[in-house]
């Protein structure tokens, strides 16, 4: 599915990367250590995070994140949304838990 | 082809930079997404190690015709004990950097499973010297 079909289908809010909307996910990944989401999740994957400053950006660009979801409405920082932009990595932000996003995910088919 | 990136330190904000920039040039350049992923990994732990731990430092980029290598050199504190650096886990990073998701012990494991050669040289006082290697 696109990023816009879960935006479509979730209650997220897009704080960034708009241009991104359109993104194949096939894959999730819920995680707040950088380098454990850095070596494990694999491409195209819809990241799970309660960080929100601007590295996850950095993050999600070098391994090719689909979007990012920042979970229990944490306030992305203004740096990451100007990078998402620049990236074109849709931000997303929940007021529920990962836990919560995860099963949503899982309910839309990403396995 | 050769790049040079100079890496500032303390500065979280534009961490991952230079290994951003690194994974642009070898996209235009045609390189697989594989080789790609491996080098932008393993670059920026190392990268961010540097801004974490040293202050920053320089980075020279090599691209030749079967090999990519990443040279980052710091005049940082050293790595006191490089075998317990490599184990998962273990970090020396502060409070303050691991509430923002650094400081899993997973960099320098990050380094070795996804470069091709890893190689450290450091000395306590003087700084660390980290090269990275992948073959295309």
């Amino acid at each position: 599915m696109t990023v816009r079909e879960l935006y479509d289908q979730c209650d997220l809010t897009l704080v960034a990367g708009e241009k991104g909307l359109d993104n194949i996910i096939e894959h999730g990944f819920v995680g707040d250590l950088l380098s454990v989401v850095m070596g494990r999740a694999q491409e195209n994957t819809a990241w799970v995070t309660i960080q929100s400053h601007i590295n996850i950006v950095a993050v999600a660009t070098l391994i090719n994140c689909a979007c990012i979801i920042i979970a229990e409405d944490y306030e992305a920082d203004a740096d990451a949304i100007s990078k998402a932009n620049e990236e074109n990595i849709p931000l997303l932000v929940s007021k529920q838990s990962s836990y919560e996003v995860v099963k949503q995910l899982i309910h839309l088919g990403i396995l | 082809m050769k790049l040079h990136y100079k890496v500032d330190g303390g500065a979280f904000t534009s961490a991952g930079f230079a290994a951003g920039q690194v994974k642009r040039t070898l996209r235009q350049l045609g390189i697989s997404p594989e080789i790609i992923r491996k080098i932008s990994i393993a670059m920026y732990e190392a990268e961010m190690n540097m801004v974490l731990h040293a202050n920053g430092g320089n980075v020279d980029v090599e691209l030749a015709k079967d090999y990519i290598t990443v040279v980052l050199e710091d005049q940082g504190p050293g790595i006191e004990d490089i075998d317990r650096a490599m184990e998962v886990g273990y970090s020396t990073a502060s409070q303050k950097v691991r509430s923002m998701g650094f400081g899993a012990g997973m960099g320098l494991p990050n380094m070795k499973r996804y470069a091709d050669e890893l190689t450290i040289d450091t000395k306590l006082g003087v700084g660390t010297r980290v090269e990275l290697k992948v073959f295309i």
